[in-house]
C-alpha cells in the first residue's frame, strides 16, 4: 500500500481519523502537516496521545512534507496525510506534483463560512481554493467516513451533499 | 432527580453524553451531577470554548470523554495546559460515570468502569 488518502479535516487527528478511518482500513501511519504544530512538541505530543501504538504519526511542515512524499509514498503501509485547512493543503499540492485526489473531511462552521453539507462550510474564498485545485487535475470529494458516498466537489459547492 | 450543582462535564461523540446522562438519571436520579457536550458540527476550537465556558459557569474540575483520540479529549488536554486543576476521564463509559455520580472519586469511579468491561461467552454443552 502506500499514502492514499489527503485529507482535509480542522480536527486533525481524532475519532472519525484514527478510529472511523484507521480500523477499516487498516491505517499503518498519519502524517500530520502543520507548520505550526511541527514546531511545537508540546502539540505533538497532544496529538500523539489518542493514536494507537500500532500507527505510526509523523509531523511535517508543508516545506518537508513536500521533500518526504515520495518516502511516504514508498511506504508499504496504508497511510493518510492531514492538513487542518484548504489553505494548507493547496499550498501542499502546489509543492508537491502527483497529489490525485483530496477529500474534505471537515470544514466546520465558523463567521463568514456558508455551509455545504453537514460537515462543510466554506467561505467564497475556500471555495475559489478548492476549485483552484480541481482546474489543477486534482479530483476533491467531500467524505466524513469511509462508510460514506464521496461527494464530488460540483455536487458540495450546490450544497447537495450530505445533511 | 437531585438538584445539585453539576461535579463534571460529560462529552463526546453524536448523543452520547446526552445518553449516558439519561441513563445516570434513569438507575441512579443523579443525571444533574453533569452537563452534556457533544461535539456534533463543532470545530476544534469551538468544542475547547464550549468546555470553557461550561468549566467556568459551573465550577466543575473533572470532564469525562469517550474517546482517547477525541476531539473533546484533545481539547480537554488543552484546556489542563492552564487549569492545572482539572481532571480528564478519557474512555469512560456508564459504569465510571454512574459511579462518579453515587459519590466515587474519580480514580475509583475509572476503576469501576475498568472492572465493568468483561467478555462473556456463553458455555458450550458437552
Amino acid at each position: 500500500m502506500t499514502l492514499e488518502l489527503f485529507r482535509i479535516d480542522d480536527r486533525l487527528v481524532h475519532g472519525q481519523v484514527v478510529v472511523g478511518w484507521g480500523q477499516p482500513c487498516s491505517i499503518g501511519f498519519l502524517v500530520l502537516v502543520d507548520d505550526e504544530v511541527v514546531r511545537s512538541e508540546w502539540e505533538q505530543e497532544l496529538y500523539r496521545m489518542g493514536v494507537p501504538p500500532e500507527m505510526d504519526l509523523y509531523f511535517d511542515s508543508v516545506e518537508s512534507a513536500a521533500r518526504r512524499l515520495p518516502e511516504y509514498r514508498a511506504d508499504r503501509r496504508t497511510g493518510m496525510l492531514l492538513t487542518g485547512d484548504i489553505d494548507t493543503m493547496a499550498r501542499l499540492v502546489a509543492a508537491a506534483p502527483g497529489i490525485r485526489t483530496v477529500t474534505v473531511g471537515g470544514v466546520h462552521h465558523k463567521p463568514g463560512r456558508l455551509p455545504r453539507s453537514r460537515y462543510v462550510f466554506l467561505t467564497p474564498d475556500e471555495e475559489a481554493r478548492l476549485q483552484a485545485l480541481a482546474e489543477r487535475g486534482v479530483t476533491v470529494v467531500a467524505q466524513d467516513v469511509p462508510q460514506a458516498a464521496a461527494t464530488p466537489l460540483d455536487v458540495m459547492l450546490r450544497g447537495e451533499g450530505p445533511t | 432527580m437531585t438538584s445539585e450543582k453539576p461535579r463534571a462535564i460529560v462529552a463526546g461523540h453524536g448523543a452520547f453524553a446526552e445518553g449516558i446522562l439519561s441513563a445516570v438519571e434513569q438507575i441512579a436520579g443523579r443525571g444533574d451531577c453533569f452537563v452534556a457536550v457533544s461535539n456534533a458540527g463543532l470545530a476544534a476550537g469551538d468544542i475547547e470554548s464550549k468546555l470553557r465556558a461550561l468549566l467556568d459557569s459551573t465550577g466543575a474540575q473533572v470532564i469525562f470523554t469517550d474517546l482517547l483520540a477525541g476531539s473533546c479529549t484533545i481539547a480537554a488536554r488543552r484546556i489542563q495546559r492552564d487549569r492545572p486543576g482539572l481532571v480528564l476521564v478519557t474512555g469512560a463509559a456508564l459504569p465510571t460515570i454512574l459511579s462518579f455520580a453515587c459519590g466515587g472519586d474519580v480514580l475509583k469511579a475509572a476503576e469501576q468502569g475498568r472492572a465493568a468491561i468483561m467478555v462473556v461467552e456463553a458455555k458450550r454443552d458437552a
